[in-house]
């Protein structure tokens, strides 16, 4: 039965295409002796710094981590529930979906922050708004927007400049763009209005923020909308060519979520990692600018943080999902 | 009645507690069930307005359903708990979306909404299901919509009921308990005086019961009262009866002994003198034994009404000295009295009068020719009258029960006596609320003191 629900809801993710694993590198402890299988829809570079303070606590652990999309994450495990033991994911309506049919264990020993856990069994470790990111060259001698509403004024003030230079996340292919684009729809009309000015622009689609930030940095592109601030800030060769705005209107902001798979035969080693992410004891000090903020570390009063509740299943409807994707690529795709 | 007694407190109590265990027990179930169906209906309350809020949603648009779920419809769904949330859509028996084991074969418009509890995913759920008739041409859609919940939630609340439920029952039984121990040890508290004031009383005590009792006592009180009265009346019926008696068969009998003296003085036969001596002998006896039946009988009387008057101890022996050395000198015996002074008491002199007799008389019987009777009257440390003399004294293993009435000692046969004269001091020693004691002489002879 649960896997039915699979079958049905992986099947769109498998029409657009199959679903594969983007990179794997294993992390050695010391002294390991348990593998423990990860699943994550972060870069391997940009998590390692976790996983190696994990290690140094925990040496007798090996990590074994994979990376796929968010999208592509739930596919991998409806396919094969027993090859892995942790599931992060920034996708937190795919990852609560999980938990809610049952494939997550629940960790009764383990507390996080207020508000970031679902069922003891989906933990958020992370708080991470999505951001307009802004190629600072384009907007010299302009005023900079602060918010959806003059970004919106500034594209029709100058449209024949930002013609072609403007992207987003095509919610089609990215999971965690969709669930920007959907809670931006579900908190303003705004967004919609937005999205018509960047089909009329000819907007870009991307699979993922990393490809956008590179094209912002050539100058390929003038905005993206809806990008991880936090990794365009992370590299240094485009801190310094981007501007990162985190709008005034509202901020759909996104907890990175782990759980650990019920099928797991590493309890004790999965628990510890968990323990460890939720703890933000991977949130050093000397690391200015690491683009995983901890949860603790954000004021969540400022951000229009997306709650952890079964409503996140909405968006997941098939029918639900038919009418958004129709809506959306009427406004985008020409 | 036999077995063993039971105990009026220990039935009432274990009733009164017994009961509240019931209650205490009735109020927790009472309570957990209301609870149950309370919190089961809340549930039931939001899963229908997801359902109609999904159902509210749907359109048909090209003869194609369009189902724009609302955020609310699931958003609702949130529990303390964080109960999964699982929903199926279908179109007459086609399933649309959601969770295709949660879809139903028969589908039934018009009903109101469906409620049950069934296993799903290996957990169990409360689902519920409406199904409706979307206008469409060329005919309506009928479509249906389930949405179901776990009960964690559900679970965690009714823990916590049953839990504040069992404490206030429990609470509520204590308090109960201590209450019925406190209700039956008041309850039977009168019952439990009466009992006392009726134990402390004297032998002799036979007045009716006076003190207020409760109305349920009442019966019982009164059938007691009944029951001694007509006891005491009995009593001073059959005393009346003795005294009454002893002083018919007294007079006959003094003149009949009057009789017989006269005729020993003109038979000059000697067996016929022995006949006659004997004859007198026994009227004697007879004589004493109803003086002493009389003497009973009114210091019975005398006991039950005692009326005191201040005496000199003293004074009254002396009387009787002085009434009894005649007596004594006849029978070649020295009677004595001896005293500091005047012996003042609360008493009434006709009893002490009365026991003192009984015992110099006792004394007079029982002592040998030329011995020495002696009445010693001391006031300190308590007043006492000791009568002693040199007879045989009393037998040393009867001591104790001499003075029960018409028994006389093992060395008395052969003397004339009725077995009262010990009684009788006794009765007197003790409606003065003192007694009598009864010891040997170390140099022989009978000591009998009577402690006022």
């Amino acid at each position: 039965m649960r896997n039915l629900a699979f079958v049905i809801f992986g099947l769109w993710a498998g029409l657009v295409h199959a679903a594969e694993l983007e990179d794997r590198r294993l992390f050695e402890g010391a002294a390991g002796q348990v593998t423990l299988r990860v699943l994550s829809s972060t870069d391997t570079d940009i998590f390692a710094p976790i996983l190696d303070g994990f290690l140094e606590r925990n040496p007798t652990i090996d990590i074994d981590y994979a990376v796929a999309g968010s999208a592509d994450i739930v596919t991998l495990i409806s396919d094969c529930p027993d090859c892995f033991d942790v599931v992060i994911s920034s996708a937190m309506d795919l990852q609560l979906k999980l938990a809610n049919d049952g494939l997550a264990r629940r960790l009764p020993g383990l507390n996080g922050a207020p508000g970031s856990q679902w069922r003891q069994s989906l933990f958020g470790f992370t708080l991470e708004p999505a951001t307009v990111v802004l190629n600072r060259e384009a907007f010299a001698g302009r005023d900079v927007p602060e918010t959806r509403q003059e970004l919106i004024e500034a594209l029709r003030a100058d449209p024949e400049h930002f013609r072609g230079k403007l992207g987003t996340y095509d919610v089609r292919l990215s999971g965690l763009g969709y669930l920007f684009a959907t809670q931006d729809a579900r908190t303003s009309e705004t967004y919609w209005r937005l999205m018509e000015v960047f089909g009329n622009l000819d907007a870009q689609l991307y699979c993922c923020s990393g490809d956008m930030i590179d094209d912002l940095a050539r100058g390929d592109l003038f905005v993206a909308y809806n990008v991880l601030g936090s990794y365009a800030s992370s590299r240094p060769e485009t801190r310094d060519k981007v501007a990162i705005i985190t709008p005034r209107d509202f901020a759909t902001t996104m907890m990175r979520t782990v759980l650990v798979l019920d099928s797991t035969t590493r309890e004790a080693a999965a628990t510890a990692l968990v323990g460890h992410l939720i703890s933000g004891a991977w949130t050093a000090q000397d690391r200015p600018g690491y683009p995983l903020p901890s949860i603790g570390a954000a004021d969540p009063s400022l951000l229009n943080v997306v709650s952890l509740e079964p409503g996140l299943l909405v968006y997941l409807d098939r029918l639900k999902r038919q009418l958004f994707l129709g809506a959306w690529s009427s406004a985008l795709v020409r | 009645m036999t077995g063993r007694p039971w105990s009026l407190r220990r039935r009432l109590t274990l009733t009164l507690i017994g009961g509240a265990a019931v209650l205490a027990i009735l109020f927790y179930l009472v309570v957990r069930t209301y609870a149950q169906q309370i919190a089961q209906q809340s549930q039931d309350r939001i899963l229908e307005a997801s359902v109609t809020s999904l159902l509210d949603a749907a359109v048909v648009r090209d003869g194609q359903i369009e189902l724009d779920v609302p955020y609310a419809a699931f958003s609702m769904l949130d529990t303390a708990a964080d109960d999964r949330v699982f929903y199926a859509i279908q179109q007459g028996n086609e399933f649309l979306s959601g969770y295709d084991g949660l879809a139903l074969d028969d589908a039934d418009p018009g009903a109101g909404p469906i409620f049950a509890t069934r296993a799903f995913q290996g957990t169990q759920v409360r689902v519920a299901r409406l199904t409706r008739n979307l206008p469409a041409s060329p005919r309506p859609v009928l479509l249906t919509v389930s949405v179901a919940q776990t009960r964690d939630s559900l679970a965690g609340t009714l823990w916590t009921i049953s839990v504040n439920a069992a404490v206030f029952g429990a609470a509520f039984f204590l308090l109960a308990a201590g209450m019925a121990l406190w209700t039956s040890a008041s309850t039977l508290r009168p019952l439990g005086q009466i009992a006392a004031s009726v134990a402390r009383r004297g032998p002799g005590d036979l007045r009716p019961v006076i003190r207020p009792v409760p109305l349920e006592l009442s019966p019982l009180v009164a059938s007691f009262n009944s029951l001694m009265t007509r006891l005491s009346h009995s009593l001073t019926q059959s005393e009346t009866f003795i005294a009454e008696a002893a002083h018919r068969v007294r007079t006959p009998l003094a003149t009949v002994r009057s009789h017989a003296e006269a005729t020993l003085m003109r038979v000059d036969k000697d067996e016929n003198r022995q006949a006659l001596r004997s004859m007198i002998r026994a009227i004697d006896e007879s004589s004493r034994a109803a003086g002493q039946l009389l003497d009973h009988a009114m210091v019975t009387f005398r006991s039950d009404q005692l009326e005191t008057q201040d005496v000199d101890l003293v004074t009254i022996c002396s009387e009787i000295v002085d009434r009894l050395t005649p007596v004594a000198e006849m029978m070649d015996l020295e009677l004595g009295l001896q005293s500091d002074g005047p012996v003042p008491v609360r008493a009434d002199p006709i009893l002490i009068q009365n026991a003192v007799r009984n015992l110099v008389d006792n004394a007079l019987k029982y002592s040998a020719a030329e011995g020495a009777i002696q009445i010693t009257v001391t006031a300190r440390p308590s007043p006492t009258i000791t009568v002693t003399d040199q007879g045989i004294g009393f037998p040393q293993t009867e001591m104790a029960s001499l003075s029960q009435r018409f028994q006389r000692g093992d060395n008395a046969k052969g003397t004339v006596g009725s077995g009262l004269g010990l009684t009788i001091a006794k009765d007197v020693a003790e409606a003065h609320g003192g007694r009598l004691e009864l010891r040997n002489m170390e140099a022989g002879g009978a000591c009998a003191i009577l402690h006022l």
